[in-house]
């Protein structure tokens, strides 16, 4: 069958590309799918045609993507670049738009790969323009070499704040400040954490040096901020926040935000894959085993996509999934598996060590996360507010999805990616009921949008080709 | 809000955003060449009108839907700029009509 692979591979981040390089190794008919123009996911994102200078800048866990990239070009993958992978099923039908044009392929073994995005938290204004992830400052700043013209003012919490700052240091850019948003409870929390962080120490260690490397730019670093505001009438002039005990004022056009990252749930969940809550993390994810098989026969997960364990272990997990793909096949049997993928799984094992600890470090208030401000939109698409939501909950409505039907809250172009965790948070906290209960939006398929036109494309009438 | 850095001028893309020419890096999207040519917003919103812009440039969020070469709805992160492209500011619910 032509549209038939023994393994396609959704994503093309550092899961993917470790996924397909290994698959391909075992003589595997592979094909790997990518919503974007060039492989790398987010984290190596331009790492193909990024000049020497801002490589350099960039830093040295960025470019450990370029081996990985090489190495796919020569595997002899068959590789779809533009491609939005609108469905996926238990037979393992995938179905996608490639410019323009909508088709289906099927496959023996799918891992999905599609990685995580940055969690979306509602706060006053933030839909104004000049306020926007850090992560999108950092993309830019990869893929296009585009950066703060004159001041930014990072805030959130999240070991990505440090990165960028540093980032945007070595880069000439004026950082105006830094607002740590995490709180001295996150720090309690996290100290028996610490012994295990330990054995990551690494880690430990580039985190400090990137916060040295902030304090001896003069970037001041302000610890404890909370109740966040971004202020102006047609866009972004000032932010507004409390920092021990009193109200400051930044003037600024540009503020990045950022709270941490979350598993892309939406194309395992229309799938039918079985999904948890993953209290550490504050997200759902789907269900794995250690081998990335999911809750149904032939699809597995790898890297952040399935809980976020970071780049480094994305390759491992990558790796390990292909490895399993090609036991699935019948290709190698249980023994040569478990021999192929043990240096991976060990290293996957070491990798996570610090996890638990940046989890406790770095976790957004409640408070936060279930947008204490009535008057901010939540729903970015249909401009719903917290105070439409609440009402809404106070007449009885206590679940994510009776919400987005009687509010239009997650309808709109982005199908609640923005606004889903923020919903579910709202309904936990208001009804002081566990957030598993206030539950996920039900993703459906088509998971990104097409036309009518690009749908008709899949049946060909008559006499057409 | 956003500037390009200095780039190797033998790989230039000329395109036209909001009737302004610009000249970009190529391999640069859609979005970052209107956040670097100075656009304070990219689209206005159906419901209420709001001005908007990318926010999260990684194709979740669909605040950078601009109009490109005459098509509305197009996710200006995920698209890179091409010679002589035509990229437009979508207004509201006229982009749907």
């Amino acid at each position: 069958m032509k549209n038939h692979y023994e393994l396609i591979i959704i994503g093309g981040g550092a899961a993917g590309l470790s996924a397909a390089v290994t698959a391909a190794e075992h003589g595997i008919k592979t094909a790997l799918l990518d919503e974007q123009a060039a492989i790398g996911g987010q984290i190596y994102r331009g790492i193909e045609s990024v000049p020497e200078e801002r490589g350099q800048q960039l830093g040295s866990e960025y470019l450990r993507g370029r081996p990985l990239a090489e190495a796919f070009h020569t595997s002899g993958v068959d590789y779809f670049p533009n491609t939005q992978v609108w469905a996926l099923n238990k037979q393992r039908e995938i179905s996608l738009t490639q410019d323009d044009e909508a088709k289906t392929l099927s496959a023996d073994q799918v891992i999905v790969a599609n990685g995580a995005m940055e969690r979306p938290v509602p706060f006053s204004d933030w839909t104004l323009t000049g306020v926007m992830n850090a992560g999108a400052g950092q993309v830019l700043f990869k893929s296009s070499g585009v950066v703060p013209a004159d001041d930014v003012v990072l805030a959130g919490s999240g070991a990505l704040l440090l990165l960028l700052a540093s980032q945007y240091i070595r880069a000439g850019v004026k950082v105006t400040a830094l607002l740590d948003m995490s709180t001295l409870g996150n720090q309690i929390s996290s100290i028996p954490k610490f012994p295990k962080a330990l054995l990551a120490a690494h880690y430990l260690i580039k985190g400090m040096a990137y916060e040295l490397e902030i304090k001896r730019a003069g970037v001041p670093i302000l610890k404890g901020v909370s109740e966040l505001e971004a202020l102006g009438e047609e866009k972004l002039e000032s932010i507004r926040f409390k920092h021990k005990g009193s109200y400051k004022t930044i003037d600024t056009d540009l503020l990045l935000t950022h709270f941490g990252v979350i598993p892309h749930v939406w194309l395992t969940q229309a799938a039918g894959c079985e999904h948890k809550w993953d209290a550490s993390q504050q997200c759902w994810r789907p269900k794995h085993n250690d081998w990335g098989q999911s809750s149904l026969d032939g699809i597995l997960i790898a890297g952040d996509g399935g809980g976020i364990n970071g780049a480094r272990a994305a390759e491992f997990a990558g790796r390990i999934a292909a490895i399993h793909a090609v036991y699935a096949l019948g290709q190698i049997d249980k023994h040569q598996r478990n021999r192929l993928a043990a240096k991976d799984k060990k290293a996957l094992v070491r990798e996570r060590y610090i996890r638990p600890f940046l989890e406790a470090w770095f976790a957004i208030p409640p408070e936060v996360l279930a947008t204490p401000d009535n008057k901010t939109v939540v729903c970015r698409c249909e401009e719903v507010t917290a105070g439409e939501i609440r009402e809404t909950i106070a007449k009885g409505h206590e679940d994510s999805n009776q919400v987005k039907f009687l509010t239009r809250c997650g309808m709109g172009v982005c199908q609640g990616r923005q606004c889903a965790n923020a919903v579910a948070h709202i309904v936990a906290r208001e009804t002081g009921k566990p957030i598993q209960q206030a539950g996920l939006y039900r993703g459906r398929p088509p998971v990104t949008p097409l036309t009518l036109g690009q749908l008709a494309d899949l049946f060909p009438q008559e006499g057409e080709e | 809000m956003f500037k390009q850095l200095p780039f190797d001028k033998e790989n230039a893309v000329n395109l036209t955003i909001d009737g302004q020419a610009i000249q970009v890096a190529q391999g640069t999207s859609v979005a970052a060449a209107a956040l670097s040519c100075g656009l304070s917003y990219t689209r206005t919103t159906p419901i209420s009108g709001a001005k908007r812009a990318p926010f999260c440039m990684m194709g979740v969020c669909f605040e950078c839907q601009m109009v490109i070469n005459g098509k509305p709805n197009q996710r200006a992160c995920g698209t890179l700029v091409e010679e002589g492209m035509q990229v437009e500011i979508q207004h509201g619910a006229e982009a749907y009509q």
